[in-house]
């Protein structure tokens, strides 16, 4: 019971030996068994976030949501799979053919492939690769050059305006993503997510750096390109941007994933901050940990979603100046503050040093608000000398 | 080397299962194309002109200072990683690197490209 994985992959490779199969191949059909088998429960639940990020916007917006197909509509994806398969296939005039149908693919692919380094449990994984949080943004990019792909190819104007600006958005989110990711980088003296969830047995991250994990969340929910930052689709305004032109399966492949893109995201700020599969038990029976991961990373894609539902779109000048005039600068100084408190308070005990950093970033985060509150306070003296007073109103 | 042969194998799953997708809808979905059905979509105006249009400079800018900063950052994982064990000299060095890129910023700021005008 300590290593489901291992011991089923022993038990095969032995399986295989046995039947005067060679060593190695056996490894590489049993390492592409395991990958199949990965990404296909990637995709099963996939089908089951459809069904829950359409049962939580409705409940957010007062309404039902699904509730024909099954209990409480569970069926729904299904259906609407089924659907999306039977739709044409259209290929708009002038369209550069070839990047219009790769682009849908490697919206899904680049999702996927975060999935090769997720740390479900202590045993559970696809690789420990040692340069994890490298490989996740480069993977990650892979995604945004789909979402510049796919408007770039359709021939459309609007399609063409949403590439531009999902271009905006992630070379900006991007800097305070990278220099967060920095932060585990320096606690753990590590890249690998295997690491970075070890070392949190004790104490989760967003007790020593909760600063940190704000701004990721902040960052990551730009990178996702979703409300507040969905300024790639505005539906109101381009019609749903780059993916204008799609139909059918290829449209259904960017929504596909755009939620599991989402549910990746909070699966990384459950591993980076929140212990990833830490939990009690954890140490007695490691399979237990793909549970608790299971339920951080929902809470985590939760949240994302309840800030996409509840704050409204905002303008791509607010979106740039949110970015560089203060998500970067702050992002450089909580780096520099954790550098800094973590190389003078190493030497202490492990509650002197979380108490220490939770004080220190309690501390920047005072200094961040008290700077906001002065700048602030200083514009509306300037617009408020500067606007007509009442009295010339009137005349 | 092991760890990147499973991350080539995962990419190839991880293409193959999208691409399989697109190839059954081709497969079992109909195929009636026409020219009203084919042309471009603007809001039920006819399109003028070439798609490919002009786009502001501004973006190009903030490329510019992405560019920048992204590399730098790149160059401060192996600092992050070993920052344990080095001594507290080495920790100040980089803070002063980080430093020399928030100059960067600030000279972009002051200069005012980071307005969207």
């Amino acid at each position: 019971m300590q290593d489901p994985v291992g011991n089923l992959y022993n038990w095969l490779m032995g399986l295989l030996v046995s039947w005067g199969v060679d060593q190695a191949v056996s490894n590489i059909l049993l390492t592409f068994v395991g990958i199949v088998v990965l990404i296909v429960l990637a995709m099963v639940l996939d089908v089951f976030l459809v069904w829950i990020e359409r049962k939580v916007v409705a409940r957010f917006q007062d309404r039902l949501g699904p509730n024909r197909i099954g209990p409480w509509g569970i069926f729904q994806p299904f259906a609407d799979i089924i659907k999306l398969l039977i739709k044409e296939d259209t290929t708009p005039n002038g369209a550069d053919v070839f990047v219009f149908n790769l682009a849908p693919i490697l919206s899904l692919a680049s999702v996927l492939l975060l999935w090769a380094v997720l740390p479900f449990a202590e045993v559970v994984f696809g690789v420990d690769l040692n340069v994890a949080l490298l490989y996740i943004v480069a993977a990650g990019t892979i995604g945004t050059l789909s979402i510049i792909m796919a408007g770039w190819s359709s021939n459309n104007k609007f399609a063409l305006v949403g590439a531009y600006r999902m271009v905006a958005n992630m070379i900006s989110y991007e800097i305070p993503m990278v220099v967060i990711l920095l932060i585990p980088a320096i606690l753990t003296s590590s890249m690998s997510m295997l690491t970075i969830s070890q070392a949190q047995n004790k104490y989760w991250f967003v007790l020593v750096v909760p600063l940190a994990a704000l701004v990721f969340l902040i960052s990551a929910i730009a990178e996702l390109g979703r409300s507040p930052f969905d300024l790639n689709e505005g539906e109101s305004e381009i019609v749903s941007g780059f993916h204008i032109e799609y139909s059918g399966m290829k449209f259904g492949l960017f929504y596909a994933g755009e939620l599991l893109h989402a549910f990746t995201f909070g699966a990384f700020i459950s591993i980076l901050f929140f212990g990833g599969y830490n939990g009690p038990g954890v140490a007695q029976m490691p399979i237990l940990g793909v549970f608790y991961f299971i339920i951080k990373a929902m809470i985590g894609y939760w949240i994302i979603m309840w800030v996409k539902y509840t704050v409204p779109r905002i303008r791509i000048d607010h979106m740039l100046y949110f970015n560089w005039k203060f998500l970067v600068p702050f992002s450089i100084a909580i780096l520099v503050m954790t550098a800094v408190m973590h190389k003078l308070l190493s030497g202490y005990d492990t509650p002197v040093y979380v108490a220490g950093m939770l004080v220190a970033n309690l501390i920047l985060g005072w200094i961040t608000v008290e700077i906001l509150r002065a700048q602030a306070r200083k514009k509306r003296q300037t617009d408020n000398s500067s606007a007509p007073s009442v009295v010339e109103l009137a005349h | 080397m092991q760890s990147w042969l499973y991350i080539l194998m995962f990419m190839m799953v991880a293409v193959i299962v999208p691409f399989a997708a697109i190839l059954i809808t081709r497969i079992i979905g109909p195929r009636k194309p026409n020219p009203i059905k084919q042309s471009t979509y603007e809001c039920g105006m006819e399109t003028v002109g070439d798609s490919w249009v002009q786009f502001k400079a501004q973006y190009y800018v903030f490329a510019l200072i992405f560019l920048v900063f992204d590399v730098e950052t790149v160059f401060l994982f192996p600092w992050a990683i070993s920052l344990n064990a080095l001594p507290m000299f080495a920790v100040v060095e980089g803070v002063i690197f980080i430093l020399i890129l928030v100059a960067g910023l600030v000279y972009t700021w002051r200069k005012g490209m980071l307005e969207w005008s």
